[in-house]
């Protein structure tokens, strides 16, 4: 079985989703001949042509608003936003057509479409490509938000998010593209959306992230184990819609809980996730669940980038602390 | 010096204001019972308008947005049109959506608060009302490119206004359509007015069908009171898409007669002799003069007309003031294509606490 990348998963992922189904196309800035500014759609328009894999103007609510067009038509486009912070002027046209096509006709024109971007600080880019945007999108209703932390299951989500009958915002974990490789089958086999995945069993603590920051947290995980904690890792993986139910069971389980994001602190995901916990698993827990974030400031530029985001000693902390309450 | 690049725009009129030829009618004007029959198209929607006004101003109808005085452009852009063809539209396009098939009675829900106006029985390619300002442009792309790449004979023609003309997806989705050579027309009503920002605040450009050159695609202005000529001039555009030659902008040139919507007062900014020096050119008169000079049409078959389309709108209207508010499932129905769990519990309570008038009472 072959070893891949994260973005080598995702090439893959598209290949297979094109080979497929001919419906499928990718559209974007630098994604035909360039294969994409990380290589994700590398080769897939000498594979499938110049129609199906698609160099745009540069113009981000074209490249949207097409996807959009194309979907009520009856394609199954896949648009790729160079950087997260390009993807903020894409937002009308998701929470305003996108979201909203199936209601709106009620049931008479869908909208299957997928938004790629990278997203996420780390990899000392200039200004603007370090964006941790997930709890924008997943502020929105009628669209699923998909944040992969790993090859396969990136690979397996990508396939299912293209195979979905309504619109996915698709997060890929900039920091991970290339930071390790993982068995994977190209199998074609998508992996179930709307649902968490449990990475890590233990009973001690419950730990729950998504995108990058899962990295830092199974390494928090292990230097725990090696202390004789147990903690639970889950990957939300799909933001919304939202699989409270695998994080209550877990928190039934340990009774504490730290959430671990990247992104700034006030109005994040993780505050979402600890406010369910407050309204459906208070009387589970032993401690009060803590959030570990980065700071309520903008991304920093690339000198101040690991006094920004949360690190493996930061979560370290948190779960210390949630341990010692009594 | 090089000139490396010159252009001009034409503007095309057939009819004067007086509904006299100015030149030799097109062939596709030619045939009197399709004249005829669009002019019954531009009174039926003209009366289903001002019902609509009146329903609201009766409290029976939310916000609306009259598309008084543009008729000729609706009907002439849709006459060109095929079933299969794919309508964008902004939400001033009652006309043309009445054209395209789509019912009385669904506008009338949708404009009175209720999603299923949306579900068009009829024409079920064109999208739903675009409310926010030429997002629907770039639709108009993808819809195209879908059709190109399946190499179907179709097109996507996509209405906007004046003001969508200054934003940057309109712009975005001209360049697009012409990198492409998609089969879109994009046709912008020029009425002069975007609310309350007159033409002359909306771009310093002489015409709106210039903007086609900058993405190097032709642009055409026509009298949008004057069918014949709209009809003509989007045929020969819908003939170019149809035949692999690309995208067209059409301007046409209007008057917006009407407030924007039922929630403004236009009296606030603009001169009643404005508007008076409108109506002189208006559409619906301009057409029925020239189908009286040409004797297709007569005296007693306008006022049958007119009682017919009263009669046709007031069923319209009683099917609708007797149609029952949706279920509160609605908010959650075909959110998704199959249901979420985590919205099951949500929908429940929604279901729970039932219909809630406007006072708040739940029933």
């Amino acid at each position: 079985m072959p070893q891949v990348t994260l973005v080598e998963a995702v090439n893959l992922a598209l290949a297979r989703a094109m080979a497929d189904d001919g419906t499928v196309v990718v559209l974007g800035e630098d994604v035909g001949t360039d294969g994409g500014v990380f290589r994700a759609t590398l080769g897939l328009r000498e594979r499938f042509g110049p129609e199906r894999v698609i160099d745009t103007p540069l113009a981000e609510q074209l490249i949207t608003g097409m996807a959009i067009g194309m979907a009520v038509e009856g394609l199954r486009p896949v648009a790729e936003i160079q950087f997260s912070g390009f993807a903020y002027i894409c937002i009308d046209q998701i929470l305003n057509h996108a979201a909203r096509m199936r209601h709106r006709t009620q049931g008479r024109m869908g909208c299957s479409m997928v938004l790629r971007t990278p997203c996420g600080a780390g990899i000392h880019p200039p200004e603007h490509h370090s964006e941790s945007p997930e709890a924008m999108f997943a502020h929105i209703p009628g669209i699923r938000v998909v944040y992969p932390s790993s090859p396969r299951r990136a690979y397996g989500l990508l396939l299912a998010s293209i195979q979905d009958p309504d619109p996915v915002v698709f997060l890929e974990p900039t920091r991970l593209y290339r930071l390790f490789k993982e068995d994977l089958a190209d199998d074609g086999k998508p992996f179930a959306l709307d649902t968490c995945f449990t990475l890590r069993e233990g009973a001690d603590i419950t730990l729950v992230s998504w995108g990058a920051m899962v990295h830092e947290t199974l390494q928090a995980a292990s230097r725990l184990e090696q202390q004789g904690v147990f903690a639970e890792v889950i990957d939300v993986a799909t933001l919304r819609p939202l699989d409270m139910d695998t994080i209550l069971a877990s928190v039934a389980k340990t009774g504490r809980c730290v959430v671990v994001t990247e992104a700034p602190r006030s109005g994040s995901f993780a505050s979402e996730i600890a406010a369910n916990l407050a309204e459906h698993g208070l009387l589970t827990l032993f401690a009060p669940v803590s959030r570990v974030t980065s700071y309520d400031v903008v991304v920093p530029l690339s000198r101040l980038e690991n006094a920004y985001m949360p690190d493996t000693e930061r979560i370290l902390t948190a779960v210390r602390k949630c341990l010692a309450f009594a | 010096m090089t000139i490396v690049g010159r252009f001009e725009i034409e503007s095309r009129q057939y009819l004067d204001v007086q509904g006299r030829s100015v030149q030799e009618i097109p062939e596709s004007a030619r045939d009197p019972r399709l004249l005829v029959a669009l002019y019954r198209q531009m009174v039926l929607a003209r009366t289903f308008d001002q019902k609509m006004l009146a329903l609201q101003r009766t409290g029976q109808l939310g916000t609306f947005a009259s598309g008084l005085g543009k008729e000729a452009i609706d009907i002439g852009v849709a006459s060109v049109m095929r079933e299969d063809d794919c309508l964008l539209i902004t939400y001033r396009e009652t006309a043309a959506q009445l054209a395209r098939g789509v019912s009385m009675l669904e506008m009338l829900l949708y404009w009175g608060g209720d999603e299923r106006g949306s579900n068009y029985a009829a024409a079920r390619k064109d999208f739903p009302v675009c409310i926010t300002i030429a997002s629907h442009c770039c639709h108009a792309v993808g819809a195209a490119y879908a059709m190109k790449l399946r190499g179907e004979s179709r097109v996507a023609v996509c209405m906007s206004g004046d003001g969508a003309s200054s934003k940057g997806e309109f712009y975005e989705a001209l360049n697009g359509a012409g990198v492409w050579k998609l089969p879109v027309l994009f046709v912008v009503t020029n009425n002069q007015w975007a609310i309350s920002v007159p033409r002359k605040l909306q771009s310093a450009a002489t015409t709106l069908a210039q903007k086609a050159i900058a993405a190097g695609i032709p642009g055409i202005q026509v009298d949008g009171n004057d069918l014949i000529a709209v009809r003509q001039v989007a045929l020969e555009a819908a003939e170019r898409a149809r035949a692999g030659q690309g995208p067209t902008l059409i301007e046409a040139v209007s008057y917006r007669l009407s407030d924007h919507t039922t929630a403004d007062d236009a009296s606030r900014y603009r001169d009643a002799d404005e508007l008076a020096a409108a109506w002189q050119r208006e559409p619906i008169g301009r057409l029925r003069n020239y189908l009286l000079g040409i004797q297709v049409w007569s005296r007693s078959e306008e006022e049958a007309l007119l009682k017919s389309c009263l009669d046709e709108v007031q069923r319209a209207t009683d099917a609708y003031l007797a149609h029952p508010s949706p279920a509160p499932a609605q908010m959650f129905d075909h959110l998704f294509a199959s249901p979420p769990t985590a919205l099951a519990a949500q929908r429940g309570q929604a279901l729970a606490r039932g219909q809630v008038d406007a006072a708040g009472h739940a029933g």
